[in-house]
């Protein structure tokens, strides 16, 4: 088998949904709605996150996301942005699903402006309200082990551990609980939010993710298409050095060419 | 009912001042909108796409119109 014919049979499943791409990306933060089409393209991504938000009654004609890029071909994933409380977060994706007609959705609760870091009691008390409401919750959340198997055994259908704040670029923060948070859990793990360059999805993928999610990383890069098909080679590689197996470090050198009939 | 009379609603926030007699169908075809790609909020409760044509927009009435925009 061809390491590209590896990369399409290792698929993901998230709430009974099968993907190829384990690359998710937002639509937001582009210069246009033609560069956002053209950076989605390049990313291979099948699935982008989407805000739902009040639309301009004094001028209803302008572009729209919808045109661009084809709801019947690429999953829309609705999200909270936005939302400090479990209530703004639910009476918008109450909204969201009237508005696509699709339960899987993006649920995040802010607890803050200034770090947009997640209020983990507001976002686990609107898990567990989505959750009976039919909906199917991939949740944004804290790097805690404990709070992704709290938000787990409420219902969310993944988990999306953030690798540094939203927005920052500073790459993923905290190998060490990504790694347990993919260790423990039974529903797919995504790092979502920190991502700044290719290196940073890779790694991602190393610690045993099951795909990543960005927005600014590729949004605000110089060429933002080009940085959408490095981040599609990052995640590919990376999780096929996962699928490979590393080797394990050692603390001095280990010769490559054999001593044996050294002249 | 006289029809030409008005009645006050907030739209997105806004306060308008529409005629008696508007279904929710009605009003986003006067807003210039496609009703099968927005979702509509009455006073904190969704309407369901399907009930548009019979929902009356009445006095008081607070709507939220939205759509799905760019967003991370």
């Amino acid at each position: 088998m061809t390491v590209q014919q590896d990369i399409k049979s290792d698929t993901w499943t998230v709430a009974g949904r099968t993907f190829t791409s384990r690359l998710i990306v937002g639509t937001g933060k582009y210069k246009s709605l033609e560069e956002n089409a053209a950076a989605v393209e390049a990313s291979g991504a099948e699935i982008v996150t989407v805000a739902v938000r009040r639309v301009n009654i004094s001028d209803p004609n302008q572009p729209r996301l919808t045109d661009f890029v084809d709801p019947k071909k690429i999953t829309y994933l609705p999200n909270t942005a936005g939302c400090f409380t479990a209530e703004d977060a639910i009476r918008t994706l109450r909204l969201a699903r009237e508005a696509g007609g699709w339960n899987l959705v993006k649920l995040e609760v802010l607890g803050e402006a200034k770090t947009l870091y997640p209020d983990m009691r507001e976002t686990l008390r609107a898990t567990e309200v989505l959750v009976k409401e039919g909906f199917e919750p991939m949740v944004y959340c804290v790097d805690d082990p404990i709070a992704a198997k709290q938000l787990e055994e409420a219902g969310a259908v993944a988990i999306m551990p953030l690798g540094a704040p939203i927005g920052s670029g500073l790459g993923i923060q905290n190998r060490v609980t990504i790694r347990l948070i993919v260790e423990g859990a039974n529903v797919p793990v995504l790092v979502d939010a920190g991502v700044g360059t290719a290196s940073d999805a890779a790694q991602a993928m190393e610690l045993g993710c099951d795909g990543v999610l960005m927005n600014t990383a590729i949004a605000e890069a110089k060429d933002p298409v080009l940085m959408a098909r490095a981040m599609k080679s990052a995640v590919e590689a990376g999780r096929l050095a996962y699928l490979a197996g590393r080797m394990q470090k050692r603390r001095y050198a280990d010769p490559s060419s054999p001593l044996a009939g050294l002249i | 009912m006289d029809l030409k009379e008005s009645i006050a609603i907030h739209v997105n926030g806004d306060l308008r001042h529409v005629t008696v007699g508007l279904t929710l169908a009605m009003m986003l075809h006067e807003l210039g909108l496609d009703a099968r790609k927005v979702a509509v909020e009455r006073n904190l409760e969704i309407v369901p796409r399907g009930t548009f044509e019979e929902i009356f927009v009445r006095d008081g009435d607070r709507l939220e119109i939205v759509h799905f925009v760019g967003g991370g």
